[in-house]
This record gives C-alpha cells, sequence and structure tokens, in this order.
C-alpha cells in the first residue's frame, strides 16, 4: 500500500466552505468527491483524515491539478460517470456547489445516495435576501462575484433555495441529517428557524441520507 | 537492410559462445534453462530481447520503468535509432527533467517478441535449426510479449516496476502487466489504447495482413531466402493503417483536395492528390525498417488481445482487488480506440474501487496524437508520476 502523504495542511490552506464540510467526514471514510476541481478538498481530506477518496472532474485542468496531487480522479460528465459506480461503493459522496449546474438534480440526489451512505451537498441559496431585493428593485437575474455569468449563458440552470431543497428531499424520501445556512464567507450560520437560514443564508449545507 | 545482417551476426555469435549476457547490454539471451510458456501452448527456449535503458536503477531498484512500444515501434524511445539515423520515437516524453525524468527513473524499453529489433521474431534465427524462423515462428500474443518482459526484469533483477507506460499497443502490454502481473507493478499508464480488439480492428489489420500475403514476393513467408523482399504488399498494409491512425479533420487539415505538383487533374492513375503521394511515402520508407513477417505476427497478437477473456468477458473481474494505480489517457479525434473504450476500462476500475485517474486530451490529430508534440499529456505523466514517487519516497 502506498503511504499517505504527510503534508503540513493547516486551516488556512482550504476554502472555509470546503473546512466544513471536511469537519463533518469521520477519517478513513470512503469519499467521492463529485466535481472535484483542483481536488484541493480530497487532497486536504487524504492528509488530514486520511480518506480514501475518489473524484469526478468535467474540466481537464482541474483533472491535471488533481492527479498532480496523487489523487485519483477521472475526466468526466457527473451525472453519466456517477451511474458506473456500484451501489454503496462509498462512505460519503460530496457535490459542492455543483447541484445547481446539474441536468436533473433531482436524479443526482438519489444517485449520490445510492453510490453513498451518506451525501454532503451544499449549493448558492437563490432566496437570499440581497436576491430577492435585486429581482424586487432591478427586475434583472442577478449576477454575482460567485456566480459570474449572465442568464444565457451560465451553466448554472437549476437554481434552488434552501426551502426548495428541503421540499425536494421530502419529496424523494431523503432523509435530512444535518442542515445549515452558510455565510458568504463559508462559515457556518446559527439559525433556529428554516425561515431565516433562506433569508440569510448565502449557501445551504446539508448532510443527507437514504430513510 | 544492413540491420538484419548485425543482429543475425550478433545473435549467431551468441549462440554459438553460448552466453548469456549480463549488465544492461542491448540484447539479452534469456529463458535458456526456464523456457517461455506461449499462449498457444509452445515454449520458446531461449529467446532474445533486445533493450535500451536510461538513467540508473537505484539501490533498493524501486525506480524502474518500463516503456512498451507500439506496432511498429522499438527499443529506441529516446536517442538515435541506429537504424533509421532518425530520433526515438517518445523524445519529448522521456529524457533528463522531462516528465519521464531519466534523472530520477530507470527506463528501460523492450523491443516486443515478434518484432523485427532484434528480439526473437520470424526475421531472428531459430536456435534450433541455425536459420531464421519464418512462419515456423510461433503465433504470440500480447500475454507472450509481456512474458517475455517479465523474464527481462527478472534477469535484470528489478522485482516491481514503478510505472509501465505505453500508447496503442504498448497500452495493450500495460494492461497485461497491471492484470497478469499486478503485484510486479506500481502504476499503470495506458494511453490512446483499448482493453480488446474490435471487429473493426481486426478487419483493418486483416486487411494489411492479406496485402503482404497477396504479394508473390512474400514467398510464402520464406522471402528471405530469395532476393526479393514483399515490399509492394507491406507498403499497401502501412499506408491502410496509416490512415487509422489519424482523423479525419487532420488530414483535410494537412491535404485537403490540394494536387500533388500539378496543375490539374490527369484522368490517370498517378498520385494526383497530395494525399495519395503522402500516402505512397509512409508505404515506401516503411519497409526499409520493417519485416513483413513481424507485421503479420504483432497484428495477429492485437487481433487476439481481449483482457476479459480469461476473465469470462468480465472487465470488471479481470481488475479484481487490483493493487494497481491507473492513469488513463485518450484523445478526442482518435477513432481507433475511441474514449468511449478506455471509459470503459474506467468504469470497470471504477466498479471494483481500484484508484484510476483519466483525462481525454483535446487533441485533432487522431490515433498518432500520443506520438506527437502534446503538452497536455507530458503534463499528466509527469504530475501522476511525481506524485507517485513522492507517496513511494522516490528521490
Amino acid at each position: 500500500m502506498t503511504k499517505v502523504q504527510q503534508k503540513d495542511h493547516r486551516a488556512s490552506d482550504i476554502r472555509v466552505d470546503l473546512l466544513l464540510i471536511a469537519s463533518m467526514i469521520p477519517a478513513g471514510s470512503r469519499v467521492l468527491d463529485v466535481g472535484c476541481g483542483d481536488g484541493e478538498l480530497l487532497d486536504y481530506l487524504r492528509a488530514q483524515k486520511n480518506v480514501d477518496g475518489r473524484g469526478i472532474e468535467l474540466s481537464a485542468h482541474g483533472v491535471n491539478q488533481s492527479v498532480s496531487k496523487g489523487l485519483s480522479v477521472i475526466q468526466g460528465n457527473a451525472e453519466r460517470e456517477i451511474s458506473h459506480f456500484p451501489d454503496d461503493s462509498f462512505d460519503y459522496v460530496i457535490l459542492s456547489q455543483t447541484l445547481q449546474a446539474m441536468k436533473r438534480p433531482d436524479k443526482i440526489l438519489q444517485e449520490l445516495l445510492r453510490v453513498g451512505k451518506r451525501a454532503i451537498v451544499s449549493f448558492p441559496n437563490f432566496a437570499i435576501w440581497r436576491v430577492r431585493l435585486h429581482l424586487l428593485l432591478r427586475g434583472r437575474m442577478p449576477v454575482t462575484k460567485s456566480l459570474d455569468y449572465p442568464w444565457y449563458s451560465t451553466p448554472n440552470i437549476h437554481f434552488c433555495t434552501i426551502r426548495d431543497f428541503v421540499d425536494l428531499c421530502d419529496q424523494l424520501n431523503i432523509k435530512i441529517e444535518k442542515g445549515m445556512a452558510v455565510n458568504s464567507a463559508g462559515g457556518e450560520m446559527f439559525f433556529n428557524s428554516l425561515f431565516m437560514s433562506n433569508i440569510f443564508g448565502t449557501q445551504g449545507l446539508y448532510v443527507i441520507t437514504r430513510p | 537492410m544492413i540491420t538484419v545482417e548485425i543482429n543475425k551476426e550478433a545473435m549467431t555469435e551468441k549462440l554459438k559462445n553460448n552466453i548469456i549476457d549480463d549488465g544492461f547490454a542491448e540484447v539479452v539471451l534469456l529463458g535458456k534453462d526456464d523456457p517461455l510458456r506461449l499462449s498457444s501452448g509452445e515454449e520458446l527456449s531461449p529467446f532474445s530481447v533486445a533493450y535500451k535503458c536510461w538513467g540508473t536503477l537505484n539501490d533498493d531498484k524501486t525506480n524502474a520503468i518500463m516503456i512498451c512500444h507500439a506496432l511498429t515501434g522499438d527499443q529506441y524511445a529516446r536517442g538515435e535509432n541506429p537504424i533509421t539515423g532518425k530520433e526515438g520515437w517518445w523524445p519529448k516524453l522521456i529524457g533528463p527533467g522531462l516528465a519521464v525524468d531519466t534523472d530520477k527513473y530507470f527506463v528501460i524499453c523492450p523491443n516486443v517478441l515478434g518484432s523485427c529489433s532484434g528480439s526473437s521474431g520470424p526475421k531472428e534465427i531459430n536456435p534450433k535449426t541455425g536459420e531464421a524462423y519464418g512462419l515456423d515462428f510461433p503465433v504470440i500474443t500480447i500475454a507472450d510479449m509481456v512474458g517475455s518482459q517479465v523474464k527481462l526484469i527478472d534477469h535484470l533483477g528489478i522485482d516491481k516496476l514503478f510505472s509501465v507506460i505505453g500508447g496503442s499497443m504498448g497500452g495493450m502490454q500495460v494492461m497485461h502487466w497491471a492484470v497478469s502481473h499486478k503485484e510486479r507493478v506500481r502504476t499503470a499508464i495506458p494511453i490512446a489504447s483499448t482493453w480488446r480488439h474490435s471487429a473493426q480492428n481486426i478487419a483493418f489489420h486483416e486487411v494489411g495482413r492479406q496485402a503482404i500475403m497477396a504479394d508473390p514476393n512474400w514467398h510464402g513467408g520464406r522471402y528471405f531466402e530469395t532476393e526479393l523482399r514483399p515490399h509492394a504488399g507491406l507498403s499497401v498494409a502501412r499506408m491502410a493503417a496509416h490512415i487509422t491512425y489519424m482523423s479525419e479533420g487532420s488530414l483535410m487539415a494537412k491535404f485537403g483536395r490540394n494536387l500533388q505538383d500539378r496543375e490539374k487533374l490527369t484522368f490517370g492513375f498517378d498520385a494526383d492528390f497530395q494525399v495519395e503521394s503522402y500516402l505512397r511515402h509512409q508505404g515506401i520508407s516503411f519497409v526499409d525498417r520493417f519485416d513483413a513477417n513481424s507485421y503479420l505476427y504483432i497484428t495477429r497478437a492485437m487481433d487476439y488481445y481481449d483482457i476479459s477473456a480469461e476473465f469470462d468477458g468480465s472487465l470488471r473481474r479481470a481488475f479484481e482487488n487490483t493493487p494497481v494505480k491507473f492513469c488513463i489517457m485518450s484523445f478526442t479525434s482518435d477513432w481507433l480506440y475511441t474514449t468511449e473504450e478506455s471509459r470503459e476500462i474506467v468504469r470497470a476500475l471504477n466498479a471494483v474501487g481500484a484508484q484510476v485517474s483519466f483525462v481525454e486530451i483535446e487533441m485533432d490529430k487522431g490515433h498518432d496524437s500520443f506520438l506527437l508534440d502534446c503538452p497536455d499529456m507530458f503534463k499528466i505523466v509527469s504530475g501522476f508520476l511525481k506524485a507517485e514517487a513522492q507517496l513511494s519516497g522516490i528521490k
């Protein structure tokens, strides 16, 4: 067996929202990161938590970066490639900031929970007050720093709100183990109502599992 | 064919003196006491493997990389090829400071069994008769080529290869190493390759073989007893195959419908079009460096290739419990061994929880892309090997 790379990873090395996801994953887990980008999270999880990780990434550049880190990442369309993994291949499947780019978010959620026992899903919350205000006052689709595309060429074809996500899980009979709103810095926001989360959360972050 | 004579002489000399080379000689005689058992059931004993190496084997012998060549390749992956006088076939991948860094790794490139650059093949002398084998050479498979390479690393005292890398038929050998000798390989890099020859692949090869065998100069495979060579047949075989190595787009971009040194159509069967002239040149220049019988043997080996055959046709089962880490690459414009075929390998590996990375490289030059200047490919091989070297403590 190959030795685990002992890199000195400090908390500041990875994005805060990824750190939050990493904190939810127990050491030694088998993890699939769908849309893993340059492999930042998988690299961190391997170094810090001895995680056996795999990734799927659409961009060749992202795969190159991941491979250079010694990660096992395949290039491809997430919705197509995930269907080729057997049931229960992973303890955790991560879909970070990618749900809104899927052709069928409902189908992908079911796929995540077929190949993984649990899924961690984060997505931009389209019901945040800033977006609501923008639509109310300007009457145009918002273009923000983190979602920097005009409506006609955006890869983000299925925006939803935190409430929409919770409703969908309910419809699909998916159990929510943990849910939270995340602020623009990537940190957890402590609200005790869905109403508040849905107004003030920049992102929704959910740990979901089969019923 | 000066080189034929050199090899013959060298081999005869070795056979006469009963020498088994040691060290890093260019041709080594193996399997004298331990025959190579072939897929056909026949045995080869002894047999020769011609090879080249670069770099230095480290003390614990953990930094060896094997490079596997394609159908018409040879052991001269880098440096000057003494047969053609041209530069080796992978000069931008292998070398000091390059992706396959010869300052860091010990790189071995053997000539495959059945070929014609010094390893045992139809052109070489049968030690039992003292004459060239011709069609008496046993039909071999990709597994047999790898079998001879296993004996080569035994001979070099290498227990486990750090990596096996190859494109096209080289990738088939990589796959065989990873499946049938998985305990002796740490990482595998098959490029522009496949897991079995398709009906279309076999069909193209059959055209080539028929062209050779239809040439009266082929002489039932014993042309070496005559003054003549089946150059016309071999040349046509190469022309047909060469089309499959390029994409329609690259042929069109390179030649279009341009005429060759003329203003208008001649209404004859001379090479009116540039593409015809180019293909003829490809065919003619090939016959000087390649043996027609070798072409028959190696294309046959590729046609017989199916990595799942020993596993009831299940690719998944072929990879079960594999400890090998894979890095697989395909090219967008390769219609000979398509991305989809590489993906089938990737999916089977994922299905058994193996460690695999895969990239489809954007390149418009067709199957031959892996032999061309392809920075994306170099980057991936380099990144993958560097990371693995770090993980396994190779400095």
